[in-house]
């Protein structure tokens, strides 16, 4: 799946996470902010890697901002905006 | 004799404050105090340094004080409470010497002993006549109860009453009385009315909390305490106050008349006053304007001072007879310790104010949480902080299940037979952390920046710096 343009989902409301997708020419560039990155950063991490990874994006800008999302509203989240941010197939 | 002096200054000279020296304050204007400030201003002004802070409470609105403590001005401060924004410069080190939190007993019980000696003892009144009689009840800064400051005005070197309305002599329907007072000041403005009372806190509507505060209610009736002559404590956060209510549905339901209401008061507890619920409030501090004007109005609704209210060796205390206290906790450990001073950064954000005292006097304390709240479960294996040590909790009430301290096997027994949804407390860390995730352990700063000394005056524990 290829990222066409810029898209985003989620909010910045405790407990849920903001995530924006943009193209890149290749390779995942990921920008994590989080209140809870002491315990959960690599957790975070690793959860919008795999959800990139199930829904076959191979090269994206993505930007999370997560006020203490759980790892189900995470990947709703960021698989939301990769539907949004893709082109017509 | 004349004690009315025209300036903060002049007060501060008179006192003969020097280097070195502890002044006091108290918090009944909370986050509209501007008495702190104002005075630190004209010490700071005076070339003084090296001096310590002893307030019973700091807000961000004292931020302010930072800058004295860079300057060196002031190089001791002890509270009960400090919010997150001063809190957060002392967890990033701003103070070489440790900050000292003490419990609201704890505090009056260290100056009345003497372990905490203070100076100069600064009292913001909403009212006060020339000679010093004093009262919070009246005037456009009334905050109700000045319960913190009796022990800094009864034991302090020296005593100063600033006050916004001032009145002639002499104020009949005073709290704290001349005898203790050297020196009044009138000023323009104590505080920000806005800031002293917070508007009324709403009951929550989120389901999550009503659950919470459904079972909190239901633990207090199969206790066994709710009968006549009933006493109680509770917060003010939204899911102690649904408690708050449930409990009175119950109470009235089954005609069962308490004895009396405790703590910081707000508008629920006086409509529980009102409804019969109980005999007596009483109150060491005013959360809202209907409290503040019950206290004024109502004689069966009474100011206690912190001594009364908590102090651990005075002939009796308040909290020594109280039956239940609802409390919260931002950790609380598998051996039911309870953090409620820092955040789950590790900075500080808050203090026991009486947590801990009620907590120890309570025949029931009972701490009311959520599971998690943004992803951190409440739950962990160590707190950060022991604010309150286990030994004082009975129960932990949470949407997933309620946990009783082992140590209560008689109320374990009480709940079970009620139905009520028990859990063991590291089963609900357990399940707690399937939803959420284990978080990784936070990495503390090697320096220490605060002391928890306990309500008896022993070190308690430490609070360290945070690594940025």
């Amino acid at each position: 799946m290829k990222i066409v343009k810029v898209a985003s989902a989620g909010t910045l409301e405790s407990s849920d996470a903001f995530v924006e997708v943009a193209p890149a020419g290749e390779g995942v560039s990921l920008e994590i902010d989080s209140v809870v990155y002491a315990q959960f950063g690599e957790a975070i991490r690793q959860t919008v890697l795999d959800v990139l990874k199930d829904c076959g994006v191979e090269a994206a800008c993505v930007r999370v901002a997560d006020r203490g999302a759980l790892e189900c509203v995470l990947r709703a989240r960021v698989e939301t905006a990769v539907l949004r941010g893709k082109g017509e197939e | 004799m004349m004690k009315l002096v025209k300036t903060i200054k002049e007060a501060v000279a008179l006192c003969g404050i020097k280097d070195g020296m502890t002044v006091s304050f108290h918090h009944h204007l909370r986050n509209g105090d501007f008495v702190l400030n104002m005075v630190m201003e004209e010490l700071a002004a005076a070339g003084l340094r090296d001096l310590t802070v002893n307030a019973s409470s700091l807000f961000d609105a004292h931020a302010p004080l930072l800058e004295h403590i860079e300057k060196g001005v002031v190089t001791g401060l002890s509270a009960d409470y400090i919010a997150a924004g001063v809190g957060r410069a002392i967890s990033q080190g701003i103070m070489e010497k440790p900050v000292q939190f003490r419990t609201h007993g704890g505090r009056p019980n260290d100056i009345r002993l003497g372990r905490t000696p203070i100076d100069v003892a600064f009292i913001a009144a909403p009212t006060a006549d020339p000679m010093g009689n004093c009262s919070g009840k009246y005037g456009k800064s009334a905050c109700g109860s000045l319960g913190y400051a009796f022990a800094d005005a009864m034991f302090a070197k020296k005593v100063v009453v600033i006050t916004d309305n001032l009145v002639p002599y002499p104020l009949a329907d005073f709290s704290i009385s001349e005898n203790f007072v050297d020196y009044v000041v009138a000023v323009d403005a104590i505080g920000d009315p806005k800031g002293i009372v917070s508007g009324t806190t709403r009951i929550t509507r989120d389901p999550v909390g009503l659950v919470m505060a459904s079972h909190a209610a239901r633990v207090i009736e199969a206790s066994g305490l709710l009968k006549d002559g009933f006493s109680f404590q509770t917060g003010a956060g939204g899911a102690s106050l649904a408690a708050a209510k449930f409990l009175k549905e119950i109470m009235l339901k089954k005609n069962i008349k308490g004895s009396f209401g405790l703590g910081g008061i707000t508008a629920y507890m006086v409509d529980m006053l009102n409804a019969g619920c109980f005999e007596t409030l009483m109150d060491v501090q005013c959360f809202d304007l209907d409290a503040v004007r019950s206290l004024r109005d109502n004689p069966r609704h009474r100011e206690i001072s912190a001594l009364q209210y908590a102090a651990p060796t005075g002939r009796s205390a308040v909290v020594d007879s109280l039956d239940v206290v609802i409390l919260g906790a931002t950790q609380i450990d598998t051996d039911f310790n309870v953090n409620v001073h820092t955040d789950s950064n590790g900075y500080i954000m808050g203090g026991s104010g009486g947590h801990s005292d009620t907590a120890a006097g309570a025949k029931l304390s009972m701490i009311i949480a959520p599971m998690f709240r943004a992803r951190l479960p409440i739950v962990t294996d160590k707190v950060t902080c022991i604010s309150t040590p286990g030994k004082d909790i009975d129960v932990l009430v949470t949407q997933g299940g309620i946990a009783v301290n082992p140590r209560r096997q008689d109320l374990q027994e009480k709940l079970r037979a009620a139905g009520l949804p028990l859990v063991e407390i590291g089963e609900l860390k357990e399940k707690t952390e399937r939803i959420t995730g284990t978080p990784a352990p936070c990495t503390k700063g090697d320096r220490v920046v605060a002391e928890v000394i306990g309500r008896n005056g022993d070190l308690q524990d430490v609070i360290y710096n945070v690594k940025e």
